[in-house]
């Protein structure tokens, strides 16, 4: 078999390997540069935490529909990520606890619940499915509303750009010209949700979010400009989408996992090879002392 | 509310003609500001005047950011009052301190510059292009010309309040607050930027500084308010200066540092 065969070969002969592949190259497109907004705002853990705050509102999603339906686990995880979101911040508002101290302890207590849910109802089996996804479950309408949810993120992260990036740049000059920070920041945080709900089936709500932290961690080490850093995670991510998708494939394993551990070794590859990475420092340093 | 907009009508007619006219002035009356319920500035007032160039001086904590955070409506529960006369929101340029800002992101001195123009493009509308030469003239007058496409991460810190001031030029606004503009900033900026200073001053704007150099204030700034939780003094700046206002200013502080949380004039009132 040759190599190119190898490459296609999968995806021409079975329905639901076409359909994780559409799913996964939508869901990089918009992951990407969400995860870049997410780094570069400092928000990396608080979109980790979400990521396990959507849990119990994805798990009633489950048992009410009874299976893993995309559209039931994704209005839960809506629901539950977004309160979990405002709660966490006006905690933190009304107390001494830092965002990132209430999401953590908000996090912890929506996994455990979340995880009790499934655990409650549903089989070992199903609880795996729902933490780490499984590509066999992605259908049409699973398709449509990842389609719906990246076309909405991208045509929003292009409105909001300007407060966005104003506000992670210098919010106190954005406050000096009243320019409703805290609204972008909570459009943003929509997005993140809505992101961790689209890559449900095909990567597992909990890994989800290494969708958008790991090629957005590459494309820092590589791009210089914000827009070559989103268009170059969205790249990575759709490459990881498709390369984990084809190793679970052939070797039979979890597809969401191996999404994401394609992604690391990337990161890895890039740590060394990049130009703000160890390798180009190292050679750099040689250069100027000799 | 109606007569407020009586009167902004009826003096908006004569502003053309008498500039000197207090409208434009800032006046605080018994003004104390409180942060986490503990007051940090107390029983202020005085004015700030149309177009004149005030330094606030004071020992750390003295509670002169708190002040200028306070002045656009910032931060924490004022009691007193502060009358902006026909001064809207819109009317503050505020320059914070430094660390306040993130440097490594990755964008553009042009993008920066042309934030100042956030009043008139708000959100989402495009830059035009006489926003663009506004920006590019900006940046000339604040000496760096032909920086427009260097990202900020790799701006020295002197680099970098340049363009934040070349920003400041662009929001073009009655009133310029500025909290440490030449703190870790080297000499020659500091120079280029304390003209750009003067010549906002000479415009008829409002400049407002927080500043830690003594001889800085005595050369630049004609007005100074002396704050330690409280005014020292307020007023021409040779005669606020003084060693024995100075010594004041210290020791209210260090007095202060004992840990005081309540408001010791008010219970002497009492």
């Amino acid at each position: 078999m040759s190599l190119y065969a190898a490459a296609v070969q999968p995806f021409f002969e079975y329905g639901f390997m076409r359909r994780a592949l559409v799913a996964s190259l939508s869901l990089g497109l918009s992951a990407g540069p969400v995860g870049v907004v997410l780094m570069l705002r400092r928000m990396s853990l608080v979109g980790d935490a979400m990521s396990h705050a959507v849990l119990p509102g994805a798990a009633i999603g489950f048992l009410v529909s009874g299976g893993l339906s995309l559209f039931a686990m994704g209005i839960g995880g809506m629901i539950a990520g977004l309160t979990v979101a405002l709660l966490s911040g006006a905690v933190s508002r009304a107390t001494v606890l830092k965002e990132d101290a209430s999401f953590a302890t908000f996090y912890l207590a929506s996994l455990a619940l979340g995880v009790l849910i499934v655990s409650l109802r549903g089989s070992n089996i199903n609880l795996l499915h729902v933490l780490f996804g499984t590509i066999l479950s992605v259908d049409r309408d699973a398709i449509v509303m990842v389609g719906c949810i990246t076309s909405f993120t991208l045509i929003t992260l292009a409105l909001i750009y300007r407060p966005l990036v104003a506000e992670c740049f210098d919010p106190a000059f954005l406050r000096s010209v009243k320019g409703r920070g805290a609204l972008y920041h909570l459009i943003f945080l929509l997005l993140l949700v809505i992101n961790l709900i689209a890559g449900f089936q095909t990567l597992g709500t909990l890994m989800a979010v290494g969708m958008m932290i790991l090629p957005a961690a590459i494309a820092q080490l590589w791009g210089r400009t914000l827009f070559t850093m989103a268009a170059l995670a969205a790249i990575v991510a759709i490459l990881s989408g498709y390369l984990g998708l084809l190793l679970s494939y052939y070797l039979e394993l979890a597809s969401g996992p191996t999404i994401i551990l394609v992604a690391s070794i990337l990161y890895v590859i890039s740590l060394l090879a990049a130009p703000s990475g160890l390798l180009m420092r190292r050679f750099n340093r040689s250069h100027l002392s000799g | 509310m109606g007569s407020y907009r009586a009167r902004r009508t009826m003096v908006g007619h004569y502003l053309g003609h008498c500039y000197s006219m207090n409208t434009y002035a800032i006046r605080l009356s018994d003004v104390t500001l409180s942060y986490d319920r503990h007051p940090a500035v107390h029983h202020l007032s005085g004015v700030f005047s149309p177009g004149s160039l005030t330094a606030i001086v004071g020992p750390n904590g003295a509670g002169k950011t708190t002040l200028l955070k306070a002045l656009i409506g910032e931060g924490g529960q004022v009691e007193g009052t502060i009358d902006y006369g026909l001064l809207t929101s819109d009317d503050f340029g505020y320059l914070p301190q430094a660390t306040r800002i993130e440097r490594q992101f990755p964008l553009t001195v042009a993008d920066v510059v042309i934030l100042g123009a956030w009043r008139r493009l708000g959100p989402f509308r495009g830059v035009t292009s006489e926003i663009a030469e506004q920006a590019e003239t900006a940046l000339s007058a604040v000496g760096l010309s032909g920086f427009e496409r260097r990202r900020v991460g790799t701006l020295s810190d002197g680099q970098m309040q340049r363009v934040l001031f070349a920003r400041l030029l662009l929001q073009n606004t009655r009133v310029v607050l500025l909290d440490e503009p030449f703190t870790t900033i080297d000499d020659a900026t500091t120079r280029d930027l304390l003209s750009i200073v003067r010549h906002w001053h000479h415009g008829g704007r409002t400049v407002i500084a927080v500043l830690h150099d003594f001889d800085q204030v005595r050369a630049h700034f004609p007005e100074t308010l002396l704050i330690s939780r409280r005014a020292i003094a307020w007023g021409n700046t040779a005669d606020v200066m003084t060693e024995d206002n100075l010594r004041r200013a210290r020791n209210h502080s260090e007095a202060w540092n004992d840990g005081a949380a309540v408001c010791i004039e008010s219970e002497v009132i009492a």
